[in-house]
């Protein structure tokens, strides 16, 4: 029967979808689709709150000042010669854009369950949307370090930038595919097992203290030093203050295996994600 | 080449009820396990379908699509009817992508733009323009699609005016329109809508089935779910009843339509304007009527509505209806019918030389017509009304087995036996018998 339809089909709906049929150029065709929804957040994001970008720029300020009396003041953590103030600032911001991501894409199936419900356009669409907004926060915050760097920096503080800040670029694309392959490896769960949305709040925040954020990587012993390589955000980290500051610890190696690790993670992230979208509507 | 553009094929959707518990993960990796080896799942129960009677409490896993298979052809209209929980808006939640089928196939060819329900993604704080622009993109536009048509959108829905307020200071009049406009000029090639005519006011209405209407014409195919039995009738040629999962019809949405109706016969004494609108046939202007039922009840002779009755009771007609506007000749009917619409007894009001000296013409407002089916007349069987307003060439409106009653026949004698039962009238009648002369 098959030979003798010659007909061509622009779609064809069954129960199961290929593992690997991400079908990224539907993603590419619905690109106004995820622009227009970073609008909406930002623009939804601004007309509810009064002190609007402000409080981007106070949420890093104040965690700074308490991690620099805290653990700099108080505990005595080394900050492998850099300004205590610029260092933390540098673990806050980069973390903040990390754990924005993770959080608010984890939860993509659950808040968005009454339009998914009705319409059908790539689900894909929305984590990456908030990955995008998240920019814009990110770009306040880092304005905000950026700001505090030239000040030490006139004040004759030991800063030596290097022209590896080119690749700033490259690190924040890593930290979105990061941020977004666990998310969307989370949201997926979520639909079935509910009980993972507790664990991404906390989770978030034990893992703060696992990567060199209120801490540099010097600080850990050698024989360690390959648990902090499998975490992929203390490469990210680490990397970040060598370009701009000029200290800190980093191996290509490292680097290598945090790029390797979060590819496998957005790629997993995106086949869990791919076969959840289809039926999910029937659990929620 | 083949005209058809859907074409579904075996469709099963399983559902499981209930909660997920702590059982889920075992299970899921029980069913996982099985599927890596090739077998059955041993979670799924399409492969035991036969055994599983819908309705079965103790199995948690429902079918709400069976075996499901029909094609849709360029430029066709087609309705799918059925009670809630047939499986009707399972069926569109496949054709639309929005969750995939157990099993069987759904072959489209065209871009499938649904309306759901309108209005999907909206977001309060964002202006018409903005939201315009935004459930355009969720329907699949791009951004220069919608800017070319955005002053076509905005005239349709009517709110040129409001095009750069936040949609929450909308009316829901407003809201349901500006939605409903970005839909319907997506120009897909094939559009599914569910019961989108239940909002917006009569006016809206009619704009809304006259555009579908024109996207069929213009060659597209559209997929209409409604209640609306005269939406359903006015738009599609064709419709599929479907009852709990399964396909009972496909045929031409006349006979599908009288189908489900004789399916769904109202149970009470009383039928409400909605139960009414429902049922609605004739020849009017849905835009811009003049008459509209607004109850119609059966009545015993205290005034109590009954659908039961013995033959020695009168039972009241009593309709209630609304005049739009001054409507200078109106005629009334009521026939009483037997199940298959055969008409046993009629009545108009005008059979009534007085009554129609007082109510050949009303003007606007609401009125209440009785008409008295006298006692004595009715044999013992079940019966079914239906009633007709008329104004002469120009509206005539109808329900056709609106309500069901049963007469319980008393007898005139003490002889009665089963023949006398099976008859629609038993009247006592004159006899004489005399002997013939020798």
């Amino acid at each position: 029967m098959e030979s003798m339809e010659k007909e061509h089909w622009t779609k064809v709906i069954g129960p199961h979808r290929g593992w690997l049929d991400i079908r990224l150029a539907e993603l590419w065709r619905y690109r106004d689709l995820i622009m227009l929804f970073v609008r909406r957040d930002f623009v939804a994001f601004y007309k509810q709150t009064i002190l609007g970008p402000l409080w981007f720029v106070l949420q890093p300020l104040f965690t700074t000042i308490v991690f620099t009396v805290v653990f700099g003041r108080i505990a005595h953590i080394p900050t492998d010669g850099m300004p205590q103030i610029l260092f933390y600032m540098a673990g806050v911001v980069i973390w903040n854009y990390f754990a924005d991501c993770l959080n608010k894409t984890s939860d993509t199936f659950a808040s968005n369950a009454n339009i998914f419900g009705k319409v059908y356009f790539p689900r894909l669409t929305v984590p990456v949307s908030i990955v995008i907004t998240n920019l814009m926060t990110f770009a306040i915050q880092f304005t905000l370090f950026l700001a505090f760097l030239a000040y030490f920096y006139l004040a004759g503080s030991d800063i030596r930038m290097s022209l590896w800040i080119l690749i700033t670029p490259l690190l924040l694309l890593q930290m979105a595919a990061l941020g977004l392959g666990l998310g969307i490896m989370i949201s997926s769960l979520t639909t079935r097992y509910r009980d993972l949305r507790y664990v991404v709040g906390f989770g978030v925040q034990l893992w703060m203290y696992a990567t060199p954020i209120v801490y540099p990587v010097s600080e850990i012993p050698d024989k360690w030093r390959w648990v902090f390589a499998l975490n992929p955000m203390s490469a990210i980290v680490e990397t970040a203050r060598y370009v701009f500051m000029g200290a800190g610890t980093i191996r290509a190696w490292q680097e290598v295996v945090s790029i390797g690790i979060t590819s496998i993670l957005l790629i997993s992230g995106m086949v869990m994600f791919n076969r959840v979208e289809k039926t999910f509507m029937d659990t929620v | 080449m083949s005209d058809v553009v859907i074409r579904a094929e075996n469709l099963y959707k399983e559902y499981r009820l209930g909660t997920i518990s702590h059982g889920t993960l075992y299970k899921d990796l029980q069913s996982w396990w099985a599927r890596m080896r090739g077998k059955e799942d041993p979670n799924s129960i399409i492969s035991t379908i036969a055994s599983s009677a819908p309705g079965d409490s103790k199995n948690p896993h429902f079918l709400a699509l069976r075996d499901v298979s029909f094609e849709v052809r360029r430029a066709e209209a087609l309705g799918i009817i059925g009670r809630n929980g047939a499986g009707k808006s399972t069926l569109l939640k496949i054709l639309s992508e929005v969750t995939s089928p157990t099993k069987g196939t759904v072959k489209i060819k065209g871009r499938v733009a649904s309306l759901l329900e309108v209005g999907t993604g909206f977001h309060p704080e964002l202006t018409g323009r903005e939201n315009i622009y935004l459930n355009g993109a969720i329907l699949g536009m791009t951004r220069k699609e919608i800017a070319r048509k955005l002053d076509e959108i905005v005239a349709f829905a009517g709110i040129e005016k409001f095009l750069d307020t936040p949609v929450k200071r909308y009316s829901s009049g407003m809201y349901v329109r500006l939605a409903f406009a970005v839909a319907a000029h997506l120009e897909p090639e094939i559009l599914i809508v569910d019961e989108v005519l239940a909002v917006g006011d009569a006016q809206f209405q009619k704009k809304c089935l006259g555009k579908m209407g024109e996207v069929a014409k213009g060659g597209r195919t559209v997929l209409f779910v409604s209640h609306n039995m005269a939406a359903i009738r006015n738009l599609c040629e064709r419709a599929i009843l479907l009852d709990r999962g399964e396909v009972l019809l496909n045929a031409k949405s006349e006979e599908a339509v009288s189908a489900y109706l004789d399916r769904n016969l109202l149970k009470g004494a009383k039928a409400s304007a909605e139960e009414i609108g429902e049922r609605l046939e004739g020849t009017f202007d849905p835009g811009n009527p003049f008459l509209r039922f607004v109850e119609i009840a059966l009545l015993d002779q205290s005034g109590t509505p009954r659908k039961a009755f013995s033959s020695d009771e009168d039972i009241t007609v009593s309709v209630s209806f609304e005049c739009l506007r001054k409507v200078p000749e109106l005629r009334l009917f009521v026939y009483v019918v037997d199940e298959n619409g055969v008409h046993i007894l009629g009545s108009q009001n005008l059979d009534d030389p007085a009554a129609m000296e007082r109510f050949t013409s009303v003007g606007a407002g609401t009125y209440s017509a009785t008409c008295v089916l006298p006692k004595n007349i009715f044999g013992g069987r079940t019966f079914f009304l239906s009633v007709h307003m008329i104004y002469p060439k120009v509206e005539h409106v109808f329900v056709n087995k609106i309500l069901e009653f049963e007469v319980k026949f008393k007898g005139w004698s003490k002889v009665h036996d089963g023949v006398h039962s099976l008859v629609f009238l038993n009247p006592q009648l004159q006899w004489s018998i005399q002997p013939l002369a020798a």
